[in-house]
């Protein structure tokens, strides 16, 4: 363990390497590409498998390596980073690796015709890099760095059809919607930072999520009538909503179904969207702390009730849907809010198992309809297709065992499993009854529009061309749509109630098997009125859809529209958002500069007045003066005619006159 | 350490090399050229040579020059160099040769344009290792005259306007500094900077006189608030920054505004620590508006450039935030010297990210006008991306850097203001940090709006990056990882000049 | 010879004034010159007159005066008819209102 842990920086790193190089290559380059992707995330797959070994050798509690280092220093202290292996990392590290390693392969088939396939291959593997560093990261600064960078892949591979206006809006919707719940984020990270003092999760006893820190954190004082604990929580699941598709922040991920759908899969479905849900769980300590013992803490409640929300919302949003990959996106933002409300109610064991599930059974349902849509020539309007379980047959086993593990069908399938336990720890939350109730009402939405979805498109007649004309992937799609599907089963068996393997491995103690366990706490009467419901709900759709044409009961408008919350946004946010740019653009324009032209104009208008005195009294009395002279001058050379005798008889006039003064002078 | 007068040389080579370059034939225009930039390539070998050999231990000045100029007036030659000063040198050095690359195919009187770039750069690296003011105040206007001529004679149709309103702006600020700085000679006799904090930090600089000390701050601090600019004082930039020339844009954004920054941390903060603790609170709100504002309008630009300017008021409005911040006095016993340490580092990093990342952005800019023959307005463009798929790339990774993205240039820089800051003033941190979020929203309007969507028929032949503008903004595009992965590297360096400020102040 | 000054000095004023008239009323330039010459003789006269009537008519001071006089005259005329055949032959005519160039 603590040798592992020592190289565990290779499986970020050898994707990462793997982009690097891929982002040099030329785009004829195809096999390299998709090779050292491939390669490396093997690769990744094999070190996790060595960690997840490690972690299963336990000594009564959970075992944890961590391996940190300091990253740069200021003033007297430095910044540290770390990596560390401990049961939620490692399990999260084997699901990532392993669904990135299926979405990779599949991808190769998926992509075959697309002229940026090596630009794929490189995005893809700065994802895969990102996610498995977030994982790994032992200190929440990496965890940020790294959460930003899966914010960036996610951004490229949203964008990747370029050319489609939409996709390059939908790729800046989400990059822009994360980045404001980042930014709650970022002040959690800060203000965390200046109260422990460390921003490493474990570090022998001095890190942010050990015991000395929580206390310190719980006891430091009130900020705004809080606990400083629960402020740093709160603004740390502010990123969470973000990342995760929570409501109020869920508008992206419908719109980033605009990406090619492998990328739906492995980002929008099964690993970076898990990744505010992962990130509760790691946090768990800090959020989960109050000093009133019983109770959860008020960081918790925000978390349940936000899960609880979006898990209906969601859910009721995807009954209206006619893109057959928005439906799963909007499932997506449901079984998030399950998952952040199982958190919630039940403790990390609980959230994280539905997250697993629903990583294997999401990836598998997004590659499923990926083989659709290609089947279909790129059609994605559920609408236009139907009768496919004939010619796609494997895609309809396994789009089917996705289908019921996401509709919780009892007994084979893992969503059920782990939806019910949820639904359990929800029966048992001390606070309010609502979110169990509000969890039952999303489960039958759940079993009731997926069914919707399985009947309109497999089954029935075709009606589109584009359906009679489809045909079945290549082996390179399906074979890891048939992993996928063994996995959606297989996953849920180490979670029953029966053997709770998982929750044992969490906590590091040995499972034991007990069937008793199952009449415990009304586990029973539970399971039995959720298979009722469910099978309630795809009874109903079934008749509704597969009996006859497609024609939608009159769904309300709100559903289509969405609840309106994007024309929410329209007229609130992004209005805002515009008013104030245009607002600080006309600050600049008259006011800031408006102050300066005024000033400038003071100027002018002095300049002004200078240049009038010097024009009109001191330029005007020369002039006036020269004009004088000038005067003077013509007048004067008047006499000047150049006539002699002119001048002669002046002279003569003179002499007159001066003999008879003369004269005059001596008489 | 060496006897070498490494500093002197290093300001007269580029003065030497315009001054050279400028007295070619009229027909040797490739010599010219070639002459200025082997001379800025030297410079950079020059302050290669100064980074290598400084001493990572000590947070004085180093390489210290000094020598009567006129005594009888308290003016002396005095230059050293600390770790802030060391890293603006490396930021001017590396910038020049950027720029000057840049701007290689300009036509008009390119003798001209690159002696004037030369002597800006002198006047650059003048002002970031004098420390006497007089001598400072010398090179600080120095810069001035060639960026106006810059702006002027090969500046877009409203050059004119814009280089005379960035001149008189700036003289404003220059000659109030002027004035304070007369002031305090004639109370202090001296103009030396380390004499004057030494003074400062014993309260002894004003005696008597405190109110007039919160005149002559004022006086000083407009000086470098035009400079930065810290709102409201920003009106000059858009307009400069948009229609002067694109290698010159590079040079106000990436050296020049860093400038009023380095002031701060250099004269306003060791000279009037009082005055800057008295006036913290209006200054704290002015630099958020400083984020706020200017990136909000950003969004309201339809300009490339005038967008890149607006940015660029926006990312130095953290620089200010740090500085502000870190001025606060330490309440009731408690420490916050890590604090200001991570603000006031974060600040110099921010300003060499900065530096870089704004120079890449404009020249991406200008190769954007320069290929579109003079159109640089969102809408023009298109779908670039698929004609130029290197030139989308490079210029992503630039924005991203831009826009605070972690392992790029600006993240470390910004965290760690943000770090000191949010413990020293909480809300004012807090409020900003909403400009990173408008940063995002434009400058990816801008990567949307230029490189995705259907391509226009008419820029079907768009060249991409050509193999020299590749090589020309690689080392750029390096440094900015460099900056994001290993910030050891340059925190090594400034850390101990900080530590020294903060115990000065 | 007993004929007494006074008679010597009114002829010379008649003399002067019929060569001043002269001067100012002839427009031939020669004329006028003609004019000048007798005024110029008409001084030339009075300086005998008064040398003759003198204290000391044994210095021959008067006679040396007129002798010097008539020289420059001599010399004055000739001058004088030059510049007038210079310009006669620059204007064709000898008429002195003509003569303007030195108008101011």
């Amino acid at each position: 363990m603590d040798f592992i842990v020592k190289y565990i920086w290779g499986a970020p790193l050898m994707p990462l390497a793997a982009a690097g190089v891929t982002a040099l290559l030329p785009r004829a380059r195809r096999r390299w590409a998709a090779g050292l992707a491939i390669g490396s995330m093997a690769f990744s797959f094999l070190l996790s498998l060595a960690a997840f070994t490690a972690t299963l050798s336990h000594a009564g509690h959970a075992a944890r390596a961590t391996l940190n280092f300091r990253w740069f220093d200021f003033g007297a202290s430095s910044v540290q980073l770390g990596f560390v292996i401990d049961p939620l990392s490692a399990v999260m590290l084997v699901m990532v690796t392993f669904v990135s390693l299926l979405v990779f392969i599949y991808s190769v088939g998926y992509m075959a015709h697309d002229e940026n396939f090596t630009r794929f291959f490189c995005f893809l593997a700065l994802f895969a890099s990102a996610m498995l560093g977030l994982i790994l990261a032992n200190s929440l600064l990496l965890f940020f760095m790294c959460w930003e960078l899966v914010g960036l892949a996610s951004y490229l591979l949203i964008g990747f059809w370029y050319r489609k206006p939409a996709a390059a809006a939908a790729a800046k919707k989400a990059f822009i919607t994360t980045r404001l719940g980042d930014l709650g984020f970022l002040l959690g990270i800060l203000l965390l930072y200046a109260r422990a003092g460390t921003l490493l999760f474990y570090d022998a006893g001095h890190g942010c999520l050990e015991q000395a820190a929580i206390t310190r954190l719980l006891t430091q004082g009130l900020m705004g009538g809080l606990a400083v604990s629960t402020v740093i929580s709160l603004l740390i699941f502010c990123g969470a909503i973000g990342k995760s598709g929570q409501v109020p922040l869920h508008v992206w991920l419908p719109d980033a179904m605009e990406g090619p759908t492998p990328v739906s899969a492995l980002i929008h479905a099964a690993t970076m969207v898990a990744a505010g849900v992962f990130l509760v769980a790691r946090m768990y300590p800090l959020m989960s702390a109050t000093l009133l013992p019983g109770t959860p803490s008020a960081a918790l409640q925000v978390v349940t009730w936000i899960g609880a929300l979006t898990a209906v919302f969601g859910a009721s949003l995807a009954v209206a849907q006619n893109d057959i990959k928005r439906i799963l996106a909007y499932s997506t933002v449901s079984q998030l809010g399950y998952m952040m409300m199982g958190l919630g109610v039940g403790g990390v064991a609980v959230g994280m198992f539905h997250l697993l599930c629903h990583a294997f059974f999401k990836a598998l349902l997004f590659l499923g309809a990926g083989s659709v849509i290609h089947g279909c020539a790129e059609e994605q309007d559920i609408r236009q297709m139907g009768g496919l379980s004939k010619t796609m047959p494997v895609t309809f086993v396994a789009y089917a065992i996705g289908m019921l593990s996401l509709s919780g069908v009892p007994l084979l399938f893992s969503g059920f499993w782990s939806k019910d336990a949820i639904l359990h720890a929800a029966r048992h939350w001390p606070i309010s009854q609502t979110p169990f109730l509000l969890g039952l009402i999303g489960a039958v939405l759940t079993a009731f529009y997926m069914t919707r979805q399985v009947s309109l498109v497999f089954l029935g007649a075709t009606r589109s061309e584009a359906a009679g004309q489809a045909h079945e992937s290549p082996l390179v799609m399906t074979v890891p749509l048939m992993l996928l599907a063994a996995c959606s089963v297989l996953a849920g068996f180490v979670g029953t109630p029966a053997w709770p393997w998982f929750d044992s491995y969490l906590l590091g103690e040995n499972a034991t098997f007990d069937l008793a366990r199952f009449s415990l706490d009304h586990q029973l009467s539970l399971m039995f009125l959720s298979t009722g419901l469910v099978a309630g709900a795809i009874g109903c759709g079934a008749w509704l859809y597969a009996r006859r044409r497609a024609s939608d009961p009159a769904e309300i408008n709100l559903l289509i529209r969405k609840f309106y919350i994007d024309e929410f946004y329209a007229a609130t946010v992004l209005r805002l958002n515009a008013c104030f740019a245009q607002l600080s653009d006309w600050l600049d324009r008259v006011l800031w500069q408006g102050v300066t032209h005024a000033l400038a104009a003071c100027v002018q208008f002095l300049a002004l007045v200078d240049r009038g005195a010097d024009d009109l009294l001191i330029n005007g009395g020369f002039d006036r003066a020269t004009d004088l002279l000038r005067a003077g001058g013509g007048l004067a050379s008047r006499g000047q005619n150049g006539q002699i005798q002119r001048y002669f008889r002046v002279l003569g006039f003179v002499v007159a006159v001066i003999a008879a003064l003369l004269i005059w002078e001596v008489s | 350490m060496t006897t070498l007068p490494l500093l002197t040389g290093l300001i007269a080579l580029p003065l030497a090399g315009g001054i050279a370059l400028l007295l070619t034939k009229p027909a040797q225009e490739k010599l010219a050229r070639a002459i200025g930039l082997a001379t800025s390539l030297l410079a950079l070998l020059i302050v290669g040579v100064i980074w290598s050999g400084f001493d990572r231990t000590s947070g004085g000045m180093q390489w210290v020059e000094q020598a009567a100029w006129a005594p009888s007036i308290g003016i002396e030659y005095h230059l050293g160099v600390d770790g802030i000063s060391l890293l603006m040198l490396l930021l001017t050095t590396l910038l020049v040769p950027f720029s000057l690359l840049a701007s290689w195919k300009i036509s008009r009187q390119p003798k001209l344009y690159f002696a004037l770039t030369l002597f800006l750069e002198s006047g650059l690296l003048g002002t970031f290792t004098a420390l006497n003011f007089i001598h400072w105040f010398l090179f600080w206007e120095l810069s001035l005259i060639p960026a106006f001529f810059l702006i002027k004679i090969w500046g877009g149709p409203k050059a004119g306007a814009a280089a005379f309103q960035f001149f008189l702006y700036t003289m404003v600020g220059s000659v109030a500094l002027l004035v304070a700085f007369l002031a305090i000679y004639a109370a202090t006799n001296t103009f030396d900077f380390g004499q004057l904090a030494g003074l400062a930090a014993h309260g002894e600089i004003f005696g008597a006189h405190q109110r007039l000390a919160g005149a002559i701050f004022l006086a000083a601090l407009l000086g470098f608030a035009v400079k930065v600019p810290l709102l409201p004082f920003h009106s000059w930039l858009p307009a400069a920054y948009a229609e002067a020339p694109t290698g010159a844009s590079m040079l106000l954004t990436g050296a020049m505004s860093k400038m009023g920054v380095y002031g701060f941390l250099r004269i306003l903060l060791p000279i009037f620590p009082e005055q800057m603790r008295a006036a913290q609170t209006p200054l704290l709100w002015l630099a958020v508006a400083t984020i706020v504002f200017p990136a909000a309008a950003a969004f309201a630009q339809r300009d490339l450039k005038r967008m890149v300017a607006y940015s660029s008021i926006n990312h130095l409005g953290y620089c200010l935030l740090g500085i502000i911040a870190a001025t606060r006095l330490t309440p009731g016993g408690m420490d916050f010297t890590n604090e200001k340490a991570a603000a006031l580092n974060g600040v110099v990093l921010q300003m060499f990210s900065h530096g870089l990342t704004a120079a890449a952005l404009f020249y991406f800019v200008g190769l954007i006008e320069e290929r579109a023959g003079g159109l640089r307005c969102l809408h023009d463009f298109g779908g670039l991306r698929q004609v130029a798929p290197v030139f989308c790339g490079l210029m992503g990774i630039t924005v991203f850097a831009s826009l605070g993205l972690p392992g790029l240039g600006g993240f470390v820089g910004e965290f760690l203001i943000f770090k000191g800051a949010l413990p020293l003033a909480s809300w004012a941190a807090a409020i900003a940090t909403l400009g990173l979020l408008f940063t995002a929203i434009f400058l990816l309007t801008i990567l949307q709006r230029v490189f995705a969507g259907p391509l226009p028929g008419k820029w079907s032949h768009w060249r991409d990056l050509s193999a020299a503008e590749r090589w020309c903004v690689a080392p750029v595009i390096g440094l900015i990882f460099i900056l994001g992965i290993l910030p050891q590297a340059v925190l090594d360096v400034t850390n101990p000049t900080v530590l020294h400020l903060l115990q000065q102040f | 010879m007993n004929a007494p000054l006074a008679q010597y000095l009114i002829f010379s004023a008649l003399l002067f004034t019929v060569g001043f008239a002269g001067a100012l009323v002839r427009r031939n330039a020669i004329l006028a010159l003609v004019g000048i010459e007798i005024m110029l003789n008409a001084a030339n006269l009075n300086f005998i007159a008064f040398w003759r009537f003198g204290p000391h008519p044994e210095a021959l001071t008067g006679v040396m005066f007129v002798i010097f006089s008539i020289a420059v005259a001599a010399a004055e005329a000739a001058v004088g008819l030059a510049l007038v055949i210079a310009i006669y032959r620059h204007r064709r005519t000898a008429q002195a209102p003509q003569f303007n160039s030195l108008r101011g």
